[in-house]
């Protein structure tokens, strides 16, 4: 694979593999493993916060402005969550597009 | 000077681990492992081992604590048996590949089924790949040394390693003999404390364990492996530093009457000293025999022993455990590759014996040599043979 090709050689790894650099999984962008992405309604939304409870990656917040939620749609994995924990059903899980 | 005296081999073992001032000891008691984890617990409630033992509810969970405290950097030790080891299966591999060098001796003992708790190598040998550097001792002497010395070799920096002490089940583990017990100036002097090559630190973080992607997995093996293959010198540079504070000399194959032997044994563990006082007695007789005794189980010394074995005309391997559907005994395969892409070839004679505590009498470690020694003459060399197996 020529993607590997630029990472380190076997000799530059620690030893174990660890990561010796804290907080280094925000690099891994895993909003590209998405193939739905969840939308909101926020005329609907009754600012439970139950959606940022349940979302397993910890990658919806409240929108300083108003207190709506948002996903980072960098992170969103697109597992769907919110939408099914959601009381109201305003948040709608939307096909990606190409 | 240590003190020689009259200790169950288990006992020393233990006194061995207390001597090495391990600070975790973690286990799960099992046939015929025990007295060595006994003791141990004894040392830690009577004060006499300042040590964190750990009481689990299984061999998978012993071997998991046991990971735990040498990631927070704590030298660690356990101890187990056949079952036991087949459960702490999982976790023999992430010991091995996060680098955290753990010692446990391994007593020896057949797998189930048929539910056996006697003696044979099967445990290890189904645990063969698993990564960590593989000790087998002969005698209670070497299983005390060995024990002290798996610290000083899977700690050394530049592999940081677990390893495996194997000493045989019951014939080792529950035999007195007279060993010369170190005592805790040599040991200190021989062994340095442990300095990990990282710790679990809340104040430096770092994430050990964490998934290994396709584009990481390749190269975390060839890490390990080349960890694992360095380790044979770093075995051997232990054993001269031991034979130096000790004056007990051990290499990875210890070789006697090798060098004119026209048929060489090839064993490890226990039953070597019966084939050596088997060769002894041919010997006298005229016969020209030697042993060559594998220390060093892995990484395999591969040049050691052919070195061992180059000159003679059949090499006689005995093994302690069957390779289901295999070509034959794990020691005896290991033999033949070796032999494969090197110039001198001598005859493989196979031999599996010693199956689940079945003794190995002298006549028939004799009639191995014989049939060898035909082989060695010319005669055509046979499948491998199970040893007073009744047709």
């Amino acid at each position: 694979m020529s993607s590997s090709a630029k990472l380190p050689g076997w000799k530059d790894y620690p030893p174990g593999m660890d990561i010796t650099l804290p907080g280094s999984a925000v690099n891994t962008k895993t909003g590209l493993w998405r193939s739905e992405r969840p939308e909101w309604n926020h005329k609907q939304c009754i600012k439970c916060a139950v959606c940022v409870i349940f979302c397993p990656e910890g990658c919806i917040d409240l929108r300083p402005e108003d207190q709506c939620p948002e996903a980072d749609y960098e992170y969103c994995k697109g597992c769907g969550i919110c939408a099914r924990e959601c009381f109201t059903g305003c948040i709608k899980m939307v096909m990606e597009k190409e | 000077m240590g003190k020689r005296q009259g200790i169950e081999v288990s006992i020393a073992i233990a006194e061995a681990a207390r001597l090495a001032r391990v600070d975790v000891v973690s286990a799960y008691p099992i046939t015929p492992q025990t007295h060595v984890v006994e003791h141990l617990s004894e040392f830690v409630a009577d004060g006499d081992l300042d040590a964190a033992y750990i009481p689990v509810e299984s061999e998978h969970s012993a071997m998991s604590a046991c990971v735990g405290a040498a990631a927070a950097g704590a030298r660690t030790f356990t101890s187990t048996s056949a079952q036991g080891l087949a459960l702490m299966h999982e976790i023999l591999f992430i010991a091995s590949g996060l680098r955290l060098p753990i010692v446990m001796a391994l007593a020896n003992r057949s797998l189930s089924a048929p539910l056996s708790i006697w003696n044979d190598q099967s445990d290890v040998m189904a645990n063969r790949d698993c990564g960590w550097v593989q000790l087998f001792a002969e005698n209670g002497q070497e299983s005390c040394d060995f024990t002290i010395q798996a610290f000083r070799i899977g700690e050394d920096p530049r592999i940081s390693l677990p390893v495996i002490v194997n000493f045989d089940g019951f014939i080792l583990s529950h035999v007195i003999e007279p060993i010369e017990m170190p005592d805790q100036a040599e040991v200190d002097r021989y062994l340095p404390p442990f300095k990990p090559l990282r710790v679990l630190d809340v104040a430096r973080p770092i994430t050990i364990g964490p998934v290994g992607i396709p584009d990481i997995y390749t190269e975390a093996h060839m890490a390990q492996e080349d960890a694992l293959l360095r380790s044979l010198d770093v075995t051997k540079e232990a054993w001269k530093e031991f034979d130096k504070v000790f004056g007990r000399r051990y290499e990875p194959v210890m070789c006697h009457d090798t060098g004119d032997a026209e048929v060489v044994f090839v064993i490890a563990g226990a039953l070597t000293e019966s084939v050596r006082t088997v060769a002894k007695n041919l010997r006298a007789r005229g016969e020209k025999v030697g042993v060559a005794s594998i220390k060093l189980w892995r990484p395999f010394p591969f040049d050691d022993l052919y070195g061992a074995i180059e000159k003679a005309r059949a090499v006689v391997v005995i093994d302690r455990a069957m390779s289901f559907g295999g070509p034959g005994g794990p020691i005896a395969l290991e033999v033949k590759s070796m032999l494969y892409n090197r110039p001198r070839k001598p005859a493989v004679v196979e031999f599996i014996a010693g199956l689940g505590g079945r003794n190995l009498p002298f006549e028939e470690i004799e009639g191995m040599y014989a049939k060898a020694k035909k082989i060695a003459e010319g005669g055509a060399a046979a499948p491998y043979e199970i040893v007073g197996l009744r047709a």
